[in-house]
């Protein structure tokens, strides 16, 4: 219901001043709209009286129409909406209660000059209820500061108008200088309490700009966090597959030097095969030929006439052949026990070694061995043992290894070199020890085979070098070698060779 | 009759020297012995008519046993006086690669180790009754 522009023209009880508020608002206008009807429902015959009561209450009106003008600034300036929406809402309908007033003054016929005075004074009241609610922000308890001398004021104002209203008469210049300094002091405060908000408001604002910068530099550590964790896990997982993969490499490691070992035993199988065979028949053969002999002694201890020497002869006999069988016997039992001791893993641990058995033994398996193989080929072997020779501290089944190979190479370079068919060629492969001055013990390997070109001679302690063609060396043989000779016992292994003349290699013992 | 025997093991000598005691005793069988291919030939070469019959190891350091009977059948080639000695072989390695070999090579006979004792002595007095027959 928009209705025209009105002017409403107020008398100020205290200043006689006239104040004219030209208001387009629906609100107040459907207040003085009802005013108006309110005032028409008195009839005719009250209309005079009516018509007094209606212009002595005008002020009322104003007051309620501006204490809405005041409501909706102080509630927007402390933004009681949001925090207390239910002081909000009566705060915000306090208009009712200022209608009620002046429905009830018309009512009542009440004429009394102080009667918008009172409803200024709840509204200030209010005010105040208000903001001491809010006064935990700043620009409220300003803003209190502000009303508190009006307030007061209007509290002394309204005690005087009903208990003393002629000292009010008496000192009317006091009290207009109080209320004008009041007002002065609302308006200082409006404007410090503003100037308090926007302070407020721009370290809310400077707040929140921080708020969302330790947001972000959280969400930004928050990232890295994450992604120092994805790293860490995937630098764990690559240590775990790498530890994994050593682990598989250490493990095929030993593998590939148990194959090793188990490969060269069974190149050797003829060979240790014919070795056994050899002292076991001479075992059987000694053993019948024993037999043979006491049943020879018996038939001479049942004639008349013994032959004594003869008798003598065939114990001799009999005592030699069984040193022989128990020779032969032990012959048989080392081989075993050097294989089973070859086939093991080495224990590592040393002890007293006659050097010169050991060589000869592997000597036999290793020529045994390869004749197995190639019944074509043969070779001359010569041995030199040093009868000084004292046992040695070695780990046997290791040293007996390297001894191996390095025999087994020996009679490679020697078959090789035969199958060029230099005519008047004689293989030879010749092991020799020696016991020096020094204590040192030497053993030397020596063959006239192919001997090593220099560009092979350097890489021949490689692991997995090999001038074998493919499956017939691992390359691990020498490599092996020379660890347990100088990691192994603390010694060297060194070689001499010359192209198309031999190679020796020699062996050398701390003693 | 005299039998060389080539073997490389040392003990071969006395086992023969009790196997055949009664033999050597009787003077039926004479034995000599040798421990290499190479010392076999210096035998032969010192003692050439006297050799009837050689029984040679084949797996030895040095000349092998076949590598002997080459030699020999190449030094003694021809059936006219003096005869040339037989040649048996004996070896742990009884395959049928080496028995061709030696056969074609002209060994005589092919026995494996274990030597069987008996059936030895047997032939080897056989054949000294044949030697001995003549003469």
């Amino acid at each position: 219901m928009a209705l025209p522009p009105d002017t409403i023209r107020i008398r100020s009880r205290l200043s006689d001043n006239d104040i004219s508020i030209v208001r387009n608002d629906s609100n107040s206008a459907t207040i003085s709209v009802d005013t108006t009807k309110s005032a028409y429902k008195f009839g005719p015959n009250a209309s005079t009286i009516g018509k007094q009561v209606a212009s002595a209450n005008t002020g009322v009106v104003v007051m309620v129409l501006l204490s809405i003008w005041l409501v909706r600034g102080v509630s927007r300036f402390v933004n009681l909406k949001d925090r207390f929406p239910g002081w909000n809402r009566f705060y915000f309908r306090f208009w009712m209660l200022g209608a009620v007033y002046y429905l009830a003054l018309l009512g009542f016929r009440v004429m009394r000059p102080e009667a918008d005075d009172f409803y200024v004074l709840l509204v200030l009241l209010a005010t105040a209820a208000v903001l001491l609610k809010v006064r935990d922000y700043r620009p409220a308890r300003t803003l209190l500061l502000g009303f508190l001398p009006l307030t007061v004021f209007a509290i002394i104002e309204m005690f005087m108008f009903v208990f003393l209203p002629n000292t009010v008469r008496f000192y009317k210049d006091g009290f207009q200088s109080a209320e004008g300094f009041s007002w002065l002091w609302l308006f200082v405060f409006i404007f410090i309490a503003r100037s308090h908000k926007k302070q407020a408001e721009k370290e809310r604002l400077e707040r929140e700009a921080a708020a969302l910068e330790k947001q972000r530099i959280e969400a930004q550590n928050a990232a890295l966090e994450q992604m120092v964790a994805e790293r860490t896990a995937s630098l764990t997982r690559q240590t775990e597959e790498l530890r994994e993969t050593l682990e598989e490499l250490r493990i095929t490691q030993a593998q590939l030097i148990q194959s090793e070992k188990m490969a060269s035993l069974g190149e050797l199988t003829a060979g240790i095969a014919h070795e056994i065979q050899n002292p076991l028949n001479f075992v059987t053969n000694f053993a019948d030929v024993s037999t043979e002999l006491l049943h020879e002694l018996e038939e001479e201890q049942q004639r008349p006439t013994r032959d004594l020497g003869l008798e003598t002869e065939l114990l001799t006999d009999l005592r030699q052949n069984l040193t022989k069988i128990t020779h032969h016997g032990q012959r048989a039992a080392s081989i075993v026990r050097g294989m089973l001791e070859h086939s093991r893993a080495s224990s590592g641990e040393r002890a007293p070694t006659n050097l010169n058995q050991l060589a000869d033994e592997y000597l036999r398996l290793a020529y045994h061995g390869l004749r197995a193989k190639n019944k074509s080929f043969n070779a001359t072997l010569t041995t030199f043992f040093d009868p000084d020779l004292k046992s040695v501290d070695v780990v046997p089944q290791d040293l007996g290894r390297v001894l191996l190979n390095l025999f087994t190479n020996a009679f490679y370079a020697v078959q090789k070199r035969k199958e060029l068919g230099e005519p008047g060629y004689t293989p030879t492969v010749e092991v020799s020890t020696l016991h020096r001055a020094s204590g040192a013990v030497e053993i030397r390997v020596r063959d006239n085979g192919t001997g090593i070109p220099a560009a092979v001679r350097q890489k021949i302690f490689q692991p997995f070098f090999t001038t074998k063609p493919a499956g017939e060396g691992t390359g691990l043989g020498l490599s092996l070698s020379y660890d347990i000779i100088t990691k192994g016992h603390n010694g060297t292994l060194s070689l001499q060779t010359e192209e198309g003349q031999g190679t020796e290699f020699i062996i050398e013992l701390p003693g | 009759m005299n039998i060389l025997v080539v073997d490389d093991e040392l003990d071969v000598r006395a086992l023969f020297e009790q196997r055949f005691r009664r033999e050597i005793r009787g003077g039926q069988l004479r034995f000599a012995f040798a421990h290499s291919g190479e010392e076999a030939l210096d035998y032969l070469h010192q003692h050439a008519s006297e050799v009837v019959l050689i029984l040679s190891d084949i797996n030895m350091p040095g000349m092998s046993g076949l590598e002997l009977l080459g030699r020999i059948r190449q030094e003694y080639p021809a059936p006219p006086p003096p005869a040339p000695p037989q040649v048996m072989m004996l070896t742990a390695y009884a395959d049928e690669d080496s028995r061709r070999q030696a056969l074609e090579l002209g060994a005589s006979d092919f026995l494996t180790k274990p030597v069987d004792f008996v059936a030895l002595k047997q032939k080897l007095l056989q054949l000294a009754a044949n030697d001995d027959a003549p003469s």
